[in-house]
This record gives structure tokens, C-alpha cells and sequence, in this order.
């Protein structure tokens, strides 16, 4: 697995086409890194031109500001701006919606410029420019649902992209009771990830789970790290753990062997 | 001759219209209560937004039943509204029909008006059903006890009289019914009058038509204490609505002034503020005035449907969240600080905030900010912005965050993530 940093690649004087921003769950949480892994090994099967920040990233800050903690929030983004723009970076990729939604929505008015795209459009664009391709159609009347994770989805308006990428698999994509435009938050957005819910009748993500598996899928889809999370905690609490949760970019990896 | 009803119905037109412009100033006060925020940008784009959502009704359909109930009501809500510019030129001048002149045009528009009084009878006996017969979840959630419940019964049976009030004088209009034209509903109403003297089938029609344009000057000053405000609002509430993706946050002008200071290198750390320098701004909101005139106007708007809370996932998991409550309470509070400055001739102090007095911190931090009340709300109201802001008073003016998310935020503060890991280690799982 090659993951060259912005450091090494700048010393050498090349510049990236683009950084991928990994995130703080795709760096430390157990599960998520195994997504980070997919999607670096398809970024390599792809040649692309790619490097990350390594131990220069540091969070975006989009917990503290959906805590309310502006203050916390825009020390992170204007340190993390001085670092990107240090680098003069102009795109970049990420597996984190949360990651996402910050960069391209909250970074600009604070001077951070950058295309910003969510790794599932960055596959398309790869699916679209012939860069990868599926043969043999791994997945091929398997049942798969998308969660749409609320911070692409509602938050962004991209629904497509994902889907499109479920349906290269030749997989057979079946949709939940809510989805896209009202599709079902997981339950932990809003810093909800880092905390106790409130006190209720059912966790959320249950509720989406139960939902999920009234779709009968062989997998579950998503494509943000902390949606990931709590439908494997909702799938785990059902007892169907025959019913896997995996990553667009997982999904895309396994039906390569990558 | 005698003007004794022209002069009546002068002095009921006066009283309506006046106490109804008296109290839409208050309302327009009350919003200007907000804060300043500036939604003058891409004309275009909000004139197609009000089109489309407002008067399209284009979110209505997302819920297709309900919707389309309510696009009857609607239409026939402004398409009847035409006869009752006749009959105020009627009641002022003594005329009877005056638009009769019109002829055949004038029986095509009376026959259109009256399918539609019939389709909105109908459409609103169908709502109270659902209301109250079907019971319908969303209107039974523990924010509808009392009064929004009444209201909401109240508006239905207002709907109810007014429409038989106009179908009633109709047929009782023996010139209007023997004309027969323009009266496909009304013609078999006037069955039941065959028999009555043409004195009191005259009574009758007079008192219809009193009554129906009484009412309509009650349904009109009813407004401002009703969530029905949503027929005049829900146009300029659309119009001021967010263009930014959903997923954007503001960002707060006053912080980004401050984080700058803390990382320019040549700012002095000791310089002392200015003689002159404003007050610090307060950051967040702990009550209506701190808030947007934007987010007051959404208040005002509400018209208590539910359609935010039956989609939130806190309120479906049974948490005290509720985004119509949001809502609701922002304007009970605003409207009592309305009566404050009525009555003081400026706010005087009553002790009480919108947070803690109105919205608990409990239903705050049950939001998982995931949009689906934006997304769902058919006038574009955004309670996420209200909970972001009181957020934002709670952690940066009274450091009242939950003590898991104070952890967090001191894990992001010390090492770049809100996990305990050391921001060295973050390329590690190249290696594992």
C-alpha cells in the first residue's frame, strides 16, 4: 500500500492532484480504518496522484461546532486552513461526510478554498474516467441497501453517487421505507457520536437498523464511518450479525479483491 | 332610502381591516425584535422559491393525501377571496351581485366558486377525520394539548361555516336561482327552500351574507392569535428561507475576529480594550432577541402540521425533542415579550429566557442536527438553527455542555481528535 504525505511528496517537488483527507475515525477507530485501507488500495489501483497530511491533519472541528463550540471550531479550521494552503491544495477527497460537509460548506469563509468531493463521487469520477472498472460481478444478486448518511445526503444533496456505484456491482439495490430526502439519521450527528442519547423509548439506531433489515439484504451500505458504527451496533443488538456493513469504498475493493 | 347596512357594513370593514393592520404591525415589531441578517442576495433564486414552494405548494405533495387536501383548500381560499371583493362592493354601495354585469363570465366564476366552496367543505371535514377520528399521530404529540389542539379545530370549523355560509346564500338568492346559471352546487340546496315563503327564504339569504362576510372580518383579526398566520407568512417565510446547502452552519463574524487575534503572533497580549469598545457580543442565543428576525419569522409561520417532528429521529425515539415545540415556544416567548413592550413601552426584565423557561437543555442536546425537519417543513422553517444557537449560548457563554461532549472537545483542544489518541499516531494505520 503506498500512502505517500503532502511532506514527503512536496519534498520531492511534486504536487499532488489531490489530498485526501482521512479524518479522525479513519485514523484511530478499529473499523474505520479498514475503510481508509479500501479506499488507499483503490486509489493505488487507480495510479492516482494522491497524498494525505498524516500527522499534520488534524479534526476539522465539525463536532465542536455542531456542540455550539465556534470558538473551538474555528481555532481547528484556521489551523488546518495555514496547513492546506501552506501546501497550495486545490482538491480534496474524503470517506468522512462530517469531514466533508465542513470542508466545502464552513472552510470557505474562513479562507479555505478547495474543491471538495466525498470519495464516493471521487469513485465515480474514477468509474467514469475508465480508471477502475468491476469484472466478474462479486456482488451479483446480492441484496444491498444504502443509508444515507444525513451530512451527503440532506445536508448536500448527493444521493446519486453512491447508488450509481451499488449498481456497477451488478448488486441488486434495494431501498429502505426512508431514504434519500428522508432518509433516517443514524443517531450520531449532531456530536451525538461522543455522547449518551437523551433519555427516550429506543436508541436511533436501532430504529434505522430494524428499517434496514426489513429491506432482507445480505449488506448494508453506507458511506460515513460513524453511520458504519451505529448500524453495526444497531446489527449487534438485533442479532443478525449474518447481515454485513460495509463502505462503498469496501465494497468497491472487495469485488476487485483489492 | 335607507343606508342604515351601508353605513354598517362600513363601519364592520373599518373595524375588521383596522384591528387587523394594528395587530399585523405588532407582529412585524415583534419580528424586527431579531437580529440583523442579511437575505437580500440572489433575488432571482428566492422569487423562484416562493413560487415554487409557496404558492406551488411544491413540498405539500411530499405527503400526497394531505397534500392535495390542502392545495383545494388553499386554491379555493384565493379563488373565492374574488367574491368577496363583490361583496364588499355590495355592502358599501347597496348593490346586489354587482358583478352580474359580466353576464355569462359572471356564472362561469360563481359555478367555479361554488364547486370549490363544495371541495373545501369536503377537504375540511376530511382534515378534522383525520384529526380526530383517525387521530393521527403527529397531531396528537404532547406539544398539541389545549389551545394549538383548539386552534387547530377552531380553523376547521371556521372553514366549515363560512363554506356552507356561502352556499347557503346562494341558494337562497330566489333572482340568483332562477336565473340558474353559475349554480351547480347551490341549485340543490335551494330544494330545501322550495317550500318556504319567499320572505323567509329572503331572511335567510340576507343573514348568510352577513354572516359569511362577519366571519370573514373575524377569520381575519382570528389570524393573529392563531397558527394560522401561515397563509399570509409562509410567502415572505419562503422567500427569506436558507439557499445554502442545509449541511452549512453560520459562521459567527464575532469569533472569527477573536480566533484571529489569539493567532496573530505580533497581537499584544496585554493591550487592554479600547475606552470605546462595545461590550463583548453575546454569543449564541438564551432568548428571542438574540435570535434572527429570520428565525422569529419562521416562528410565526409554523402552523403546527408536525411533519418536522414526525420525521425527527429524537422525536420518533420517544426524546423530549420536538421541532414543532422548537418552534411553538420561540413564538409563545416572542409574543410575550411583545406584551411586555406593550404594556412597559420597552422590554423590562421578567426574569425568564427563552432557554431553560421555554426549551430545556434536555431537547437541545437531543438533536442529531440531521435536517430532516429542514427538509421536511413545506414553508422552509429551520428549527436546526434555533437549537444550533441556544447550543452555542449554553457551551460558550455558561460551559453547560454535557460532560461526555466536554471531553470530547478537550481531546480535539490537546490533540487534534475528539478520541484520546496522540495526533503522532495518525498515520499508523498505514503500517497495521
Amino acid at each position: 500500500m503506498n500512502v505517500p504525505t503532502m511532506a514527503e511528496m512536496t519534498a520531492q517537488g511534486i504536487q499532488p492532484d489531490v489530498l485526501f483527507w482521512v479524518g479522525c475515525a479513519g485514523s484511530f477507530d478499529d473499523r474505520a480504518k479498514k475503510i481508509t485501507k479500501a479506499f488507499v488500495k483503490i486509489l493505488n489501483k487507480a495510479n492516482v496522484n494522491f497524498a494525505v497530511l498524516g500527522t499534520e491533519e488534524s479534526c476539522t472541528g465539525d463536532p465542536a461546532k455542531r456542540a455550539g463550540n465556534e470558538f473551538l471550531f474555528q481555532m481547528q479550521a484556521m489551523t488546518n486552513i495555514e496547513v492546506l494552503n501552506a501546501y497550495e491544495v486545490k482538491k480534496i477527497v474524503t470517506a468522512c461526510p462530517h469531514c466533508f460537509n465542513t470542508l466545502k460548506n464552513e472552510y470557505p469563509e474562513l479562507g479555505g478554498k478547495y474543491e471538495v468531493l466525498h470519495h464516493t463521487e471521487f469513485l465515480k469520477s474514477l468509474f467514469d474516467e475508465g480508471k477502475i472498472t468491476i469484472e466478474g460481478g462479486k456482488f451479483k444478486g446480492k441484496r444491498i441497501t444504502f443509508h444515507d448518511p444525513c451530512y451527503l445526503g440532506r445536508a448536500n444533496d448527493i444521493y446519486e453517487a453512491p447508488r450509481l456505484l451499488i449498481e456497477k456491482l451488478e448488486a441488486e439495490l434495494v431501498e429502505m421505507k426512508r431514504c434519500k430526502t428522508n432518509g433516517l439519521c443514524c443517531g450520531a450527528g449532531g456530536a451525538q457520536m461522543f455522547k449518551d442519547a437523551e433519555k427516550g423509548d429506543k436508541e436511533i439506531n436501532v430504529e434505522r437498523t430494524e428499517e434496514a433489515l426489513d429491506t432482507k439484504p445480505n449488506i448494508i451500505a453506507t458511506g460515513c464511518p460513524f453511520c458504519n458504527t451505529m448500524i453495526t451496533d444497531g446489527i449487534k443488538a438485533k442479532n443478525q450479525e449474518h447481515v454485513e456493513v460495509l463502505d462503498i469504498a469496501e465494497l468497491i475493493a472487495n469485488a476487485e479483491d483489492l | 332610502m335607507n343606508y342604515i347596512d351601508n353605513i354598517a357594513f362600513a363601519i364592520l370593514l373599518i373595524i375588521g381591516i383596522g384591528f387587523f393592520v394594528k395587530n399585523s404591525k405588532k407582529i412585524v415589531r415583534n419580528i424586527k425584535l431579531g437580529k440583523s441578517i442579511d437575505r437580500s442576495d440572489l433575488p432571482k433564486e428566492r422569487f423562484q422559491n416562493m413560487l415554487k414552494i409557496a404558492f406551488g405548494q411544491s413540498k405539500m405533495v411530499k405527503r400526497p393525501i394531505a397534500g392535495i387536501l390542502h392545495i383545494i383548500v388553499y386554491a379555493g381560499f384565493i379563488i373565492i377571496n374574488i367574491e368577496v371583493l363583490e361583496i364588499i362592493i355590495d355592502g358599501l354601495f347597496g348593490t346586489h351581485r354587482v358583478f352580474s354585469v359580466l353576464g355569462g363570465f359572471y356564472s362561469f366564476l360563481i359555478g367555479s366558486f361554488e364547486i370549490l366552496a363544495f371541495l373545501v367543505l369536503a377537504s375540511v371535514i376530511i382534515f378534522w377525520i383525520r384529526r380526530m377520528v383517525l387521530q393521527i399521530p403527529r397531531f396528537w404529540n404532547k406539544e398539541m394539548k389545549g389551545w394549538p389542539k383548539n386552534d387547530a379545530l377552531n380553523i376547521l370549523y371556521f372553514e366549515m361555516v363560512l363554506m356552507s355560509l356561502f352556499l347557503i346564500m346562494n341558494a337562497t338568492d330566489n333572482h340568483f336561482q332562477n336565473l340558474n346559471l353559475g349554480n351547480p352546487i347551490s341549485q340543490y340546496i335551494a330544494i330545501l327552500f322550495h317550500d318556504s315563503s319567499f320572505i323567509v327564504v329572503n331572511i335567510i339569504e340576507r343573514t348568510a351574507w352577513w354572516l359569511h362576510i362577519i366571519g370573514i372580518f373575524i377569520f381575519l383579526n382570528y389570524l393573529y392569535y392563531s397558527k394560522h398566520l401561515h397563509i399570509l407568512l409562509a410567502f415572505p417565510n419562503t422567500y427569506f428561507a436558507n439557499l445554502k446547502p442545509n449541511g452549512q452552519f453560520t459562521n459567527l463574524e464575532a469569533v472569527t475576529n477573536e480566533v484571529k487575534l489569539m493567532m496573530d503572533p505580533s497581537a499584544d497580549p496585554y493591550a487592554a480594550p479600547a475606552d470605546n469598545a462595545a461590550p463583548p457580543e453575546k454569543f449564541g442565543a438564551s432568548d428571542v432577541a438574540d435570535l434572527n428576525w429570520v428565525q422569529l419569522m419562521n416562528a410565526y409561520t409554523c402552523t403546527e402540521c408536525g411533519r418536522c417532528t414526525a420525521a425527527c429521529p429524537a422525536s420518533i425515539t420517544g426524546k423530549e425533542l420536538s421541532p414543532r415545540a422548537i418552534m411553538m415556544k420561540t413564538r409563545d416567548r416572542l409574543e410575550e415579550v411583545g406584551a411586555n413592550i406593550d404594556k412597559n413601552g420597552k422590554f423590562i426584565d421578567d426574569g425568564k429566557q427563552l432557554l431553560n423557561d421555554y426549551i430545556t437543555s434536555e431537547e437541545i442536546w437531543a438533536c442529531t442536527s440531521c435536517n430532516a425537519c429542514v427538509e421536511e417543513c413545506p414553508v422552509n422553517i429551520d428549527p436546526l438553527s434555533i437549537i444550533i444557537d441556544l447550543r452555542r449560548y449554553l457551551v460558550m457563554e455558561q460551559s453547560a455542555a454535557p460532560q461526555e461532549l466536554n471531553s470530547m472537545m478537550t481531546n480535539i483542544e490537546n490533540n487534534g481528535a475528539p478520541w484520546q489518541y496522540n495526533q503522532m499516531d495518525r498515520l499508523n494505520w498505514k503500517d497495521e
